[in-house]
This record gives C-alpha cells, structure tokens and sequence, in this order.
C-alpha cells in the first residue's frame, strides 16, 4: 500500500484521465473516428501497449474486475506485466476469466467467449490509420476519411486478388463502422472481425505512439470490406484444438520438435482450459488421459 | 452544335504577392472542344491551367462548370468534397510527369480502376474488364496489367495515365504538357491516341503547351501567353498560319516547321 | 439563284513584327460572289494572291476589313469576324476545302481519313466508309491502299485520297486550291466529272487551277486576282 501512496489512482494524475476520458466519449460518439489525444508517456516502452494501458487508466474503477490478453493468451510477457501494473498502482481484481471481466485488454486478438453487455474491451493499437500504407500523407488522410474517399482502399484488396488470387490480407483487415469510417481493427486476425459487429460490449482502441483513440459503441454495424464477388471469408481450420478439441476458434501452430511435430491449439489460453475443466480432450491431450485413468 | 458552354472563365487573375501569375483570363469552352494554352516557361500558362482546374485558387475571377444537371455551378464555391468527386468522375488531369498522376507501386489494373474504385465499384471482375478494356484502347498489351507502372516506360506510363483519367468517361480533361518528356517517336503516337480518344469521346479538353506542333495536332482553339497574359487567341489554324502579335509571330517562326 | 458566297471590300496584308514591322499587303478591295451551281476559277500570275483568298475565306488567314459572307444554315456568317467555333462549324457543316497537299495523320487508314468530314457530321461510321470506299474506286486509288495509312503514299496518291475527302460531304461552298496538280490525265479527268456533278448539285465551287485543261472544263467564270493586286495600284 505504500506504493499506491507515490501513484495517483491508477498511475495517471486525474487532469490527464478526464482528457483522455474526453477523447472517448467523442469517440464513442463518432464510431471508427480517430480522436487525437495527449498520449503522455507511460512506464514502458512503445509497442507494449501504452495507448491501450492509458485507455484501461482512465476508465478503471476500484470495482472493475481486469483481465489482459496477448495474442489470446493470459500468460505472455506483455499481459503479465500490464496485468502486474494495474495490480501495483491500481489494486484492482485481476482475471484471466473472460466472463469474470470487466474490462479486457487485448493485444491482437478478441476472446472467444462472446462478450456481454457492459464489458469493455480496450484494444492496443500500433498503427490506427487503415489509409497509412497507401497514402504516407496525414493531411491527406484525414481529409480522405473527412470526405469518405476510401476508394483507395479497395485498390489494396483488388492489388491482392490480382497478385495472389484472393485477398490476402488475414490481420488489421480493414472494417467499415456504422456504415461512415474505414477503421484498422489493430493486428486482430480477420477472425475476429465478425465478433466486433454488433458487439453488446463497448470496444476501445488506444494507440499511444500514435496519439489516437477510436471506439466502437455497442451494438454498432462493423462490416469488413469487400467484393461482390470476392466476398470477406475469415480463417478455417482443419483440425480441432489439439488441448481441448474446439472447432470453430482461432488455433496457434505450435512446433514440437525439430523433426517437423507441430500442433494446433487454441490461441485464447481462458477458452482452453475452461473447455478442458468441462472434461473435452483434443488428440494430443486424450491418451494421456487414458493412460493416466 | 449546343449552345450551353461547358466552362464559363471571367477576368481569372492570379497574383503571387505583387507579382502577376496569370491575368485577366476570360473564355468560354464549349462540349468536344479542344483548348492549347501555348507560351513558353513561366508565361503562366500552368498557372492558368491550376486555377482552371481548381488547384490553385485564383486571387480574382469565376470559373463556372456546367454539372452532368445541366445546372452551372462556380467552381470556387464548391465545397471541397464535391469538387474532389468532380475532379476524379467529370474531370480528368493528365500531369507532365506520370509520376505525378499514377501509383507507382499498385499495378496498372489497379491504377485504371482506382477511380471507378472510388465511385463505389465493388466487382473485382467487372472493374478487371473495364480495366484491361483500357489498357487495350491506350495500347497497353493486357497481360501487363499486374505489373506497376515502374517497371514501364516513359510512355507507356502516360497512356497508363491517361486511361487513369479516362475510365469514368469525364466530360473534361486537363492536361498539362502531355508529351513533355517523351522521345519525338513516342510523342507521336501519344498524339495520335489522345487525338483519337477525344474525337471518340466527345471529350472537351485545355492542353497547355510549348510544343505548337501539338497545339496544331490536338486543338481547335489556341490562346498564346505571355507574362500572364493571354495576348492572341483564335482558331488555331488561323493563328498558327496567320500569326498576328509580334510574340506569336516569334513563336511560330521559331519551330522548324509545324 | 442562290448566292452562298459574298465576298466584299476585303483587305488583307501581312505585318512582319519579326523585320521592324514592315507591312505586306496582298490583296484590297476584293469583292466577289459565287453562286450555287457555279464553277468559279481564281486567275492571274503565282503570287498575286489566290491562295491567301481562299484561306480567308475558310478563316485560315484573318482579314484587315471587308466581310466574308456565308450562307449558313440560314444565317448568313461573316467569316471574317466569326468566332472560332462559328467558323468550325462552317467548316463542317457549310464550306469545304481541298487543299493541294494532304496533312497526313499517322496511323489511320485511307479510307477512314476520307470518311472522317462525314463521321463528324454525324453520319454512321460503316455507311461513310461505304460512300468513301465508292469514292476511292472512282478516282482509281488502287483498293489494296484503302487501309493503309496514306502518310507513305506518292504525291499523286495522296492528292487522291485528299480529293475523296473533300467532295464526300455535301457542303454547299467547295473551295478547292489545284485539286488537280499532280494528277494524270486520267484522274484529272475524274476531278472534271466531280466538279461537274458538284455544280449539278448546285454547289458553290470556287478554285485555282494551273492546268488550262482542266480550268476550260470546270470554269464558268475567270475572276482575274491581278485586279485586287496592291501592286497594280501602285502601277496605277
């Protein structure tokens, strides 16, 4: 508790949370607009997650239950140490339950538990502007998004299929919000996107380097850019979890040895092991079993 | 013979601190016509040519646009997206340099289709056809069209560009210097194809020039610049064989033979 | 009878900016009609002027004074102070030219440079290629030509092909500047008969022809430029 006292409530003073609280709200009321804010400089490096720890900053209560994610897992570097943050200068309830949350934050991936009504998932956002890579320009950009010319970006997925045959493009796949702006749905793979449309949680994105913050309120249309005739598909895989045996989520390709072994399993650790208290068994785990009964 | 012009231009006056850009322009272009700008570097005739196309904003004057409506509207009173939409459905700008006009890193199909992209196309086949359909009419050979204009030559890359500027069939074309860094043999046959695609197309187009030989190839009417000012301005046969000022008469005497 | 063409006080000089700004004159004072039906041959010594009246009258030269009256779709134009587009859609429309050399355009076939006058007045591109292809064989263009472009053929050729392009529409004014001059015998022949039936049409045709035979046949009239000729006045 003495190191609470060197702190402010979760680290950041109050002047910068109701500035940062501002930028929200505007974004939740402009769903997919990138709101500018005074990103200030956090206890770690860039591209660990700063805007999304300054988001979970300044909207985290006492109350709030938190539950941080890497890549889907609870065991990473990168959400040990967020999780640990919050820990020390917060003092709030941590999870890895993603039903048990309040708030989730997320590096590059969405659970898989479908998200209920007054959740909150803050996402970690290197790169918020979907335009980035095709015009280098910001003016430019912002003027592109101010007058809905997105046409460019479909210059991006025809140049795909033409190269590749389909769209190639299987993270940051762009979304259109609320029928008005292309946002970068940050590095979540296309998987994920159908789960952000219509979402009954409230999704936050930070991006800290960038000073950028956008929000998707609940219950907002999220479409993922398309062709008629090349329309968006997400991930299929072939085999079930090899832990738990789920079909139907997104698996990590894990190499076992170096004679070519590898396997698949699930990339969200919570759904994992919760199917695996509920008794399923993927093929690696169900001889063991046996041998073990 | 209609008799709504398309472009209204009155006393458009551009002046960079005290410095004159352009003058005093006025003219009027009617549909299917071809306008030269000529003079020689620095007479203004990009100036002119950028605040004609809303690039640049004139320090005095009107430019009024007759709409696909048949209604006009002045151009310098546009909201910026609605002069955006112009620019890239009814208006096409063809710049000296093709780097200036094209994506050099997104194949030629892209490059043509970008626009009808923008205007909400959304069947990757249709735009593909509408595409290579292009490239074949500009004389690209279709199996190029996954490759990036960078690996293209200096004119194969203009007509990229002007298929670009051509595939929402605009009712306008700019062009500025369109054969300027190309080898005689290439300007040639550029000229030949613009020439033949506004003549298909109905298109009504400004072409600012140094080269009168263009000017005489592509044009119906010709105006001649110098130090900002448009000082002789006719048919261009009519100017070309009957130059009247001293300054035309120098500029035509000075070409080897047009 | 009616009179498409009314030339009338016309002057016309050259200001040489480029040599101090002497001033050339070339013809005053012209004044003349041609009638529908009528066959009109400029005459007088090379120089005198009888190229620069018909580029005035086409709005290729500009005039110092006078008016160049034509009648077109029933308005009467003055050619010398039309605007641009007016004197285009003369041109179109109204008065045709032959020139003595053809202004070739690289890439396109003959026989398309020839139905091209008809194209731009709107004709259907098959039927004005069917009606240039007839005119082609009447002047003996031999048929293997027809789609190449004409820009490698000899003088006598293009001349031909220049010739099919200017008698293809049905203007009302034909002004025609040595139509025949690298023609044989035969061909000229032909341009005879063209310009004979041109006149049964009732076209206005006014023209220069070096060659005697020819100017006896087609010739209704002489108009002696000599009479306009500054120099004479200065004689006088």
């Amino acid at each position: 508790m003495t190191d609470l006292a060197t702190y402010n409530f979760a680290y950041l003073d109050e002047q910068t949370k109701r500035m940062i609280r501002r930028a929200i709200l505007k974004a939740i009321a402009i769903p997919g607009y990138q709101v500018p804010f005074a990103s200030r400089e956090m206890p770690m490096p860039y591209g660990w997650g700063t805007g999304g720890v300054q988001v979970t900053a300044s909207i985290i209560g006492p109350e709030d239950v938190l539950k941080v994610i890497d890549q889907g897992a609870d065991d990473t570097t990168n959400a040990v140490s967020i999780r640990a943050f919050f820990q020390k200068v917060a003092n709030v309830a941590v999870t890895t339950h993603t039903k048990d949350a309040t708030i989730i934050q997320t590096r590059h991936r969405i659970p898989e538990q479908k998200l209920a009504e007054g959740q909150i998932l803050v996402y970690q956002v290197p790169i918020p502007e979907p335009l980035r890579f095709l015009e280098p320009r910001e003016t430019e950009t912002r003027k592109m998004h101010a007058l809905e010319e997105y046409g460019l970006m479909h210059v991006k997925l025809y140049e795909d299929i033409a190269h590749n045959g389909r769209i190639s493009k299987t993270y940051a796949y762009p979304v259109k919000v609320a029928g008005r702006y292309v946002m970068d749905p940050s590095p979540t793979p296309k998987f994920d996107n159908p789960k952000m449309h219509l979402s009954e949680a409230l999704q936050l994105f930070g991006a800290g380097r960038e000073k950028r913050i956008y929000a998707v309120p609940p219950y907002t249309e999220v479409v993922s850019l398309d062709f008629e005739d090349y329309p968006f598909e997400i991930q299929k895989f072939e085999q079930p979890c090899a832990l738990c045996g789920a079909e139907g989520v997104y698996l990590d390709e894990v190499v076992l040895d170096d004679k070519g072994g590898r396997m698949f399993v699930c990339s969200d650790t919570d759904h994992c092991e919760e199917r695996r208290e509920h008794g399923h068994a993927g093929a690696m785990l169900a001889p063991s079993k046996e041998a073990a009964e | 013979m209609t008799d709504t012009p398309l472009l209204k231009v009155s006393g458009v006056s551009k002046f960079y601190g005290s410095r004159i850009g352009c003058k005093g322009v006025s003219f009027d272009l009617w549909p299917g016509e071809v306008l030269a700008i000529v003079g020689e570097s620095g007479s203004g005739k990009t100036t002119l040519l950028n605040c004609l196309s809303t690039r640049l904003i004139p320090t005095t004057g009107s430019v009024e646009y007759r709409m696909r409506d048949g209604n006009f509207r002045d151009l310098y009173h546009m909201g910026e997206a609605e002069r955006r939409f112009l620019m890239r459905t009814d208006w096409g700008f063809v710049h000296q340099n093709p780097v200036d006009g094209l994506r050099m890193t997104v194949s030629a199909g892209a490059n043509v289709g970008e626009r009808l992209m923008a205007i909400g196309d959304r069947h990757y086949g249709k735009i593909r056809e509408t595409a290579s359909d292009w490239l074949a009419r500009v004389e690209i050979s279709t199996d190029r069209i996954d490759d990036q204009p960078r690996a293209f030559s200096g004119g194969m890359r203009q007509r990229l560009q002007i298929a670009r500027n051509l595939v929402t069939h605009p009712r306008l074309v700019f062009m500025d210097e369109p054969t300027g860094g190309l080898d005689v043999s290439v300007q040639a046959r550029l000229l030949d194809l613009v020439r033949g695609l506004v003549n298909d197309l109905g298109l009504s187009a400004i072409v600012v020039t140094h080269d009168l030989a263009v000017a005489r190839l592509l044009s119906h009417r010709m105006m001649v610049m110098k130090d900002g000012h448009v000082i002789e301005h006719g048919l261009t046969d009519r100017v070309l064989d009957d130059p009247r000022e001293p300054y035309t008469q120098l500029l035509v005497s000075s070409i080897l033979q047009v | 009878m009616a009179t498409p063409l009314v030339v009338s006080e016309v002057f016309k000089s050259f200001t040489m900016h480029l040599r101090d700004g002497i001033k050339l004159p070339v013809v005053n004072d012209v004044s003349f009609s041609v009638a529908s039906g009528e066959c009109v041959v400029l005459g007088g010594p090379s120089g005198i002027g009888k190229s620069s009246i018909l580029k005035m009258l086409y709005g290729n030269y500009a005039v110092d004074s006078g008016q160049i009256l034509v009648d077109h779709k029933d308005r009467l134009i003055d050619i010398a102070r039309a605007d641009p587009r007016t004197v285009l859609d003369v041109r179109r429309h109204t008065m045709g030219y032959v020139s003595q050399f053809l202004r070739t355009v690289p890439r396109v076939a003959a026989v398309d440079v020839v139905a091209e006058p008809l194209v731009a007045r709107g004709v259907e591109a098959t039927e004005a290629r069917k009606k240039a292809a007839e005119l082609l064989a009447k002047l003996n263009l031999p048929q293997e030509l027809w789609s190449l472009p004409p820009a490698t053929f000899s003088g006598g050729e293009q001349q031909r092909v220049n010739i099919a392009r200017g008698f293809i529409t049905s203007h009302r004014i034909l002004l025609l500047d040595e139509p025949t001059a690298s023609l044989d015998a035969v061909n000229r022949q032909v341009v005879v008969e063209m310009i004979a039936g041109k006149k049964r049409e009732g076209v206005a045709l006014l023209g220069i022809f070096h060659d005697e035979e020819v100017r006896e046949a087609v010739a209704d009239r002489i108009l002696d430029v000599t009479q306009f000729s500054p120099r004479k006045a200065v004689a006088a």
